[in-house]
């Protein structure tokens, strides 16, 4: 099981409880699919993604990042609990979607600097080694049921 | 992955921004990767001190950034301009290539901290890109 520390579990609650999924959500996943174009794979439904200013005004991509925030949500209110979590989720990546679990380290890195965009100089190497550290556990629990 | 001509001009505009604070942007990303990737801290256990903004680490930073600023004049050719600090990294430091990725990770996310409204996502890929070759470029003489 993850251990974490009392500075680790205050500092990803902080950082969540003040985050505005709506803003947040599409940004990073606008930006995975910008920074790394070959993540459009998983998104021939969405519509016209053909160049950045068409990804950042996609409905339909601003909609699945939000949904991605409410899912990261569910890891920030169970920390102690986060393979359970995920199962049926990294059931879904895998089986259903078959996305390549590569990918997840891809969106999270978008999403850490997103958040660092946001907050300045109040994410320090502290506060980034505690949210990529929560990020890590949130990507080697949708990866577990792979196989 | 090769740098367009549109990433070329990404990147030289987003130098031009940030070359001030390259100094401090240097010792920020050094100083959180001791912090972040505490396996880095192996490849100075030869400093004194490895806290963020200790004298060492800010040093150490500019070093990195003046690399930075090097590679960025030579992005034409990223090989042969860093031909000589690939040979130092290969032959004399012996830093595992990793690590440069996770070098810059850290300096992106210190220029999206400090630069959060230049630092789009068009500006991201292109600055991405840039690390990518300087890193390849800097793993040139390893073997």
């Amino acid at each position: 099981m993850v251990e974490w520390t009392d500075f680790e579990r205050a500092t990803i609650q902080d950082i969540f409880s003040k985050m505005d999924y709506e803003v947040v959500g599409p940004a990073a996943l606008s930006r995975c699919l910008i920074v790394y174009p070959w993540t459009q794979r998983y998104f021939g439904s969405f519509g016209n993604l053909y160049n950045a200013a068409a990804i950042m005004g996609n409905p339909n991509v601003a909609k699945h990042g939000t949904i991605i925030l409410h899912g990261l949500e569910r890891g920030v209110k169970n920390m102690d609990n986060m393979k359970e979590v995920y199962a049926e989720l990294s059931v879904l990546h895998s089986e259903k979607l078959h996305v390549d679990p590569d990918n997840f380290k891809l969106l999270s890195d978008c999403l850490t600097i997103v958040v660092a965009a946001q907050l300045g100089k109040a994410f320090t190497g502290e506060v980034q080694a505690a949210f990529q550290k929560f990020m890590a556990v949130v990507v080697s629990s949708l990866g577990r049921q792979y196989h | 992955m090769s740098l367009t001509d549109k990433d070329k001009a990404a990147v030289r505009a987003m130098w031009g921004k940030i070359s001030k604070s390259a100094d401090a942007i240097g010792a920020d990303a050094l100083g959180r990767m001791l912090v972040v990737y505490p396996q880095t801290k192996t490849y100075f256990s030869h400093w004194s001190d490895l806290s963020p903004n200790s004298a060492p680490v800010k040093n150490h930073g500019k070093n990195v950034m003046s690399g930075v600023a090097l590679a960025v004049s030579k992005i034409d050719d990223l090989t042969s301009g860093l031909m000589a600090l690939s040979e130092q990294h290969a032959f004399q430091l012996r830093v595992d290539p990793a690590n440069f990725k996770i070098l810059s990770h850290c300096i992106l996310v210190v220029i999206a901290s400090m630069f959060p409204k230049d630092f789009t996502p068009e500006a991201h890929v292109s600055m991405d890109k840039f690390f990518c070759g300087l890193s390849l470029a800097l793993a040139e003489k390893y073997r």
